[in-house]
């Protein structure tokens, strides 16, 4: 009786439901909207491209949720690392760009993480307060106005390039994902992260460096939203305040749908590439269905409720 | 048995002499005193506030007493944190399990001590999973698997996974922070059982419980103390109940 007990408990549905999500979405799109070029591949890899970003976010915020923090202000981070990295290579070279742009995104991350980490503030309100924060540093930066993006080395290494023909953006998709799960699954950060998240108290005696882990994912997550600011600059070849301030909601449903613990302890890097996926074709499906922008909120938001349901309803309790 | 242990020439693997700890105005254990060798069962008995706890902490290098000093076979140590006296070979098992919940065994089992392979230090799960497996079937601790994520498991064999932890990293010593307190009567004898087997293996345990028939049981000497002071360490077959009891009360 011991595999059929093991097979009960090692069947868990929230591991599998963004798959089954996924497959069920993608086949009722491809039904209903065979005749409005869904299924075309040009229509297909634009949904990879437009997501992008936001699977990279996704990364850093699964790192974030395992460890039992969260964080809101990576949006953000995106907009004031886009907009950073665009106003210095108005004078200076793609590299110093990328520079400004990974830099302040790992600075506001350390920010949120010594915050969190060593003065044990909770992760919901500092990132909250700096999610506001930021957003007006980022309206302020630059009088509202948009900056181009005109270093062409740029643009093609973050936006419209490919290399063997495949595009840049989905390139970037990978490596991250690749990178992202390698550390998550493989390494003993990766564990410690998972650890810390599961049962803190645990971790700590077991030698575990607790807040510098704290610390790290917070960091991790701006890194990832400096990246994600970068990808949106390449590709809208413009900085804006605005980017990176709607990716919030769909970020969070991406991971969570993805199979990773709101509460820490549990997660899936390859879940949330799947999870951004799916928000993705949902955006796109929605789009070409023709529903309004209005409808198109209200059916994401019940999908993201639907995740979030599934995700709290723990089978083990 | 216990007279066999101490008659070698061997000095005790954990010496405590004089060990005061204070915080800040209030003491919390006075001249405390005690030798712990190989192999030897030694029960810290005591009313609740007596400062087992404080104590415990103290030679896990959580807490650095105040005055005193502590020895590992023979040699003075001072550990500054956890992870010192860690290094030393001492383990604990605690009360309240530190244990992760939604991770498998073995990831527990190697918890902060995780094995890597390779040049990119990638976790080795196959590794760690064989010598999980290898030591849950030495210790006899019954699990479905070394997969077995920790919440699925019963209380005793939850205990059973935190001390057969402790048994693999301990070189010397194990410190058991009332190992049985929310565990039921069959999971109290398996976890029982399990001590006996680390004695076997010539490790000094030191066990903190609030059950003398437990103390009785398993110990090999008793030590009480009342409030922070030693009142005195008896040998197990040399003492009964009623002693210990108007010992650690006060009473009698």
């Amino acid at each position: 009786m011991d595999w059929l007990r093991s097979a009960r408990h090692t069947f868990d549905l929230q591991q599998y439901v963004v798959y089954l999500g996924f497959l069920a979405i993608f086949l009722f799109f491809a039904v209903t909207l065979s005749d409005d070029g869904f299924l075309t591949t040009r229509n297909l890899s634009n949904i990879v491209l437009q997501t992008a970003p936001a699977t990279i976010m996704a990364i850093g915020f699964v790192f974030v949720l395992s460890a039992g923090e969260i964080d809101l202000s990576f949006g953000s981070i995106v907009a004031v690392s886009a907009l950073s990295g665009a106003v210095v290579m108005q004078d200076y070279p793609m590299v110093a760009g990328i520079a400004a742009g990974l830099g302040i995104g790992l600075a506001i991350g350390w920010f949120n993480g010594f915050l969190v980490a060593y003065l044990r503030l909770p992760s919901f309100l500092v990132t909250l307060a700096t999610l506001g924060l930021f957003a007006g540093v980022a309206r302020s930066m630059t009088d509202l106005r948009s900056i181009p993006v005109t270093n062409d080395a740029f643009t093609g290494f973050f936006g419209s390039g490919a290399l063997f023909g495949i595009p840049s953006l989905i390139l970037w998709t990978i490596g991250a994902v690749i990178v992202g799960h390698v550390i998550y699954r493989e390494t003993r950060f990766g564990a410690h992260v998972i650890a810390t998240g599961d049962n803190a108290a645990a971790a700590q005696v077991s030698g575990i460096k607790v807040p510098r882990i704290r610390l790290a994912v917070m960091m991790i997550s701006g890194g990832c939203a400096g990246l994600a600011g970068l990808l949106y600059a390449g590709r809208l070849q413009a900085a804006r305040y605005t980017l990176g301030e709607s990716d919030l909601m769909t970020v969070i449903a991406a991971v969570i749908v993805g199979g990773t613990a709101l509460n820490g302890g549990k997660g899936s890097i390859i879940g949330a590439l799947v999870g951004s996926l799916l928000m993705g074709m949902l955006n796109n499906g929605l789009i070409l269905m023709g529903l309004s922008v209005s409808d198109q909120m209200i059916v994401r938001g019940l999908i993201i409720l639907i995740a979030v349901a599934i995700s709290l309803r723990d089978p083990g309790r | 048995m216990t007279a066999t242990n101490r008659d070698k020439a061997t000095a005790p693997v954990l010496e405590l002499k004089s060990i005061h700890k204070a915080f800040g105005g209030v003491v919390a254990v006075e001249d405390f005193s005690l030798d712990l060798h190989a192999g030897e069962i030694v029960a810290l008995v005591g009313d609740n506030g007596a400062g087992k706890s404080t104590l415990v902490k103290m030679i896990s290098g959580v807490h650095a007493p105040t005055s005193g000093s502590i020895s590992l076979d023979g040699e003075a140590v001072s550990f500054a944190d956890a992870s010192v006296a860690r290094a030393h070979g001492i383990e604990v098992v605690y009360q309240d399990l530190a244990l992760a919940d939604q991770q498998p065994v073995y990831m527990n089992m190697f918890l902060g001590r995780e094995t890597v392979r390779g040049p990119l230090k990638l976790l080795d799960r196959k590794a760690m999973m064989r010598e999980t497996q290898a030591l849950v079937d030495e210790l006899d601790v019954r699990i479905p698997s070394a997969k077995a994520v920790i919440r699925d498991l019963s209380g005793g064999q939850r205990q059973g996974v935190a001390i057969a932890r402790a048994t693999h990293w301990a070189k010397k010593l194990i410190l058991l922070d009332e190992p049985t307190a929310a565990l039921g009567v069959a999971e109290t004898a398996k976890v029982e059982d399990i001590v006996r087997t680390l004695r076997a293996r010539n490790i000094a345990i030191l066990i903190i419980s609030h059950s003398l028939d437990q103390v009785f049981r398993l110990s090999d000497r008793i030590c009480v103390l009342r409030r922070g002071v030693q009142i005195g360490v008896r040998e197990t077959a040399r003492t009964d109940k009623n002693e210990i009891v108007s010992m650690i009360t006060g009473v009698g």
